[in-house]
């Protein structure tokens, strides 16, 4: 076999090397959801303890929420076009003709938006913690699962989409009519605890309200509810089966 | 497997439709190692389709497909390591630069053409830092082929080769495929430029609606023109052209621009120069040359279009 690095490698490696050539990407990705929490922190009652919220402050539930966001920014917003553009400018069919295959580029596709999206929350967390004195989360390990969980459904949201639409243009007109009320469920405008009733319960059931919940709750040191870990789980199974069926070479 | 006897790419029978359009109908090829061929035919006669099932992208219909006796589907992953394959429409990464691009390629393969060498040759020495969508359609055609044949083939698939580049660097592009078959690298090439396929090609095959129609050396195709030769000259006086066109051997006279062109073949040439004495008309100017592989080919087309036409009514008339 060769001695040169392996063709999955050097797709990666080209394919970050890429990615940090899209500014626009890495901002709403790595910075914009730091920055909506700082202005949100700016707010001097949303530093302040609620009753109302069972004794945290609002800073505190928006912390997992602009985590979330970053992983929707990158699902929604950047990676279905850039995949989109591929199969559209027939740049997966060169790689389909090297010793390289063509999932090794999609591959370094989710992996390159996975490490975006944990830049993102790391510096969302760190953030809170030092300029808003947001505690770490509590359960560190169950709040890593529920973290890779969620970007993971949020990846497959992403990969149906660019599976299912027509065009890159399609794919991001789609992308971006997903992205706005699945912002609203991971609690962007109002924190998914906060929401009354009916549309509490809901929005518990979809992936990102799941995942809200769950990372309040491993935030908070307590193990997540299993209602909203299973939510999750069968949302990240279901997606990942369906974008896997829907995906097209050409 | 290094059998030196057995072909380097052997089609039987291939066949490919697309719904109801039959793209490849039947093709039978055989290239030798080592070979240039050439695959020349009109727009939409299958000529990709063709190369797509060599290259193992489609799955034909029926027919065998064997290159380096490896099935280019079953045995794709050896496959693509000893074939290089440039497409007639491929893209890149829009922001990946010419030099990350032959780099990224030339690590997939076990013993890389040195990439910057390849570029310098190509003429894209100038261009290593530029982005591929910043490039013109030569330059990123001149990528195509770099990264073709950066892996050192066994085997170069090259579709619509030099479309697209001028004089002089479809030149360099020349020089360079018959360097890289000089290293025995096999190669098929498809193009519609004739001058290229009899510049490069030790055969042709000619493909039109899905079949081929003849294979030959470049020459041999030529020949197989009913009129290989042009004389082309002033006439010194009036003459009679339908009294020379009945002369035997002559296919063809036309004026043009006041000279008179006589499409004819070998024997006739020293009838019609009889001729023309015999009436006391001096052809000035004479020149005669060899047909080229454009006429030949639009011949050979021609002739099967009418074929088919003739055949196209009488199924009418038998569906009356």
């Amino acid at each position: 076999m060769s001695t040169a690095t392996s063709p999955a490698v050097a797709m990666l490696r080209t394919e970050g090397r890429l990615m940090l050539r899209e500014p626009g990407a890495m901002f709403w990705i790595v910075f914009f959801p730091t920055i909506l929490l700082c202005v949100l922190g700016a707010i001097p009652s949303f530093r302040e303890v609620s009753d109302d919220l069972g004794g945290v402050r609002v800073i505190d539930l928006y912390v997992p929420i602009v985590v979330l966001l970053s992983a929707i920014m990158a699902s929604l917003q950047s990676m279905p076009a850039v995949i989109s553009g591929y199969r559209e400018n027939l740049v997966l069919r060169r790689y389909a003709t090297t010793p390289a295959r063509p999932t090794q580029i999609l591959m370094a596709q989710w992996v390159i938006h996975g490490a975006g999206i944990l830049a993102g929350s790391i510096l969302a967390v760190t953030v809170g913690r030092l300029v808003f004195d947001v505690s770490l989360p509590g359960s560190p390990i169950a709040y890593l699962g529920i973290f890779v969980l969620a970007v993971l459904a949020n990846l497959s949201t992403g990969g149906l989409i660019s599976g299912l639409a027509p065009s890159t243009k399609a794919s991001a007109a789609i992308g971006t009519v997903v992205f706005f009320p699945t912002m609203f469920t991971a609690g962007v405008w109002v924190p998914v605890t906060v929401l009354p009733g009916l549309l509490g319960d809901v929005i518990a059931l979809t992936p990102n309200g799941a995942a809200a919940l769950a990372l309040d709750e491993a935030a908070a040191g307590r193990m997540p509810d299993m209602l909203h870990v299973l939510v999750l789980l069968a949302w990240t199974v279901g997606l990942g089966a369906l974008a896997a069926r829907y995906f097209r070479w050409e | 497997m290094t059998t030196t006897s057995a072909p380097a790419i052997e089609v039987r029978g291939l066949r490919k439709t697309y719904g109801p359009v039959v793209a490849v109908d039947h093709v039978d090829l055989t290239v030798a190692e080592g070979e240039i061929f050439g695959v020349l035919g009109p727009n939409g006669s299958g000529k990709s389709t063709t190369v797509e099932c060599i290259a193992g992208l489609r799955l034909p219909d029926a027919g065998t497909v064997r290159i380096l006796g490896l099935d280019p589907v079953a045995d794709r992953d050896a496959v693509k390591r000893s074939v290089g394959v440039q497409l007639q429409s491929a893209g890149l990464q829009p922001k990946l630069r010419v030099r990350e691009a032959l780099d990224l390629f030339a690590s997939f393969y076990d013993d890389p053409r040195d990439p910057l060498e390849l570029a310098t040759r190509l003429g894209l020495g100038e261009r290593l830092d530029h982005p591929w969508r910043k490039l013109s359609g030569g330059q990123q055609q001149r990528l195509a082929i770099a990264l073709a044949l950066v892996g050192r083939p066994r085997v170069a698939l090259l579709d619509e080769l030099s479309t697209g580049l001028d004089p002089r660097s479809r030149r360099d592009v020349w020089e360079l495929i018959e360097e890289v078959r000089a290293e025995g690298t096999t190669i098929l090439l498809v193009t519609h430029l004739m001058e290229e396929a009899q510049h490069l090609c030790d055969r042709i095959a000619l493909v039109e609606r899905g079949r081929i129609l003849v294979v030959d050396t470049p020459d041999g195709l030529i020949g197989r023109t009913a009129a290989p030769l042009v004389m082309s000259f002033v006439p010194g006086g009036t003459l009679d052209h339908a009294a020379l066109n009945d002369l035997g051997g002559v296919s063809d006279v036309m004026e043009r621009g006041g000279r008179l062109q006589v499409a004819c073949d070998d024997r006739a040439v020293l009838v019609v120069l009889d001729w023309l004495r015999d009436h006391g008309v001096r052809p000035e100017h004479l020149r005669i040359t060899e047909s080229s592989l454009d006429e030949a080919y639009l011949d050979l087309i021609t002739a099967d279009d009418a074929a088919d036409d003739t055949t196209g009514a009488t199924d009418k008339e038998s569906i009356r």
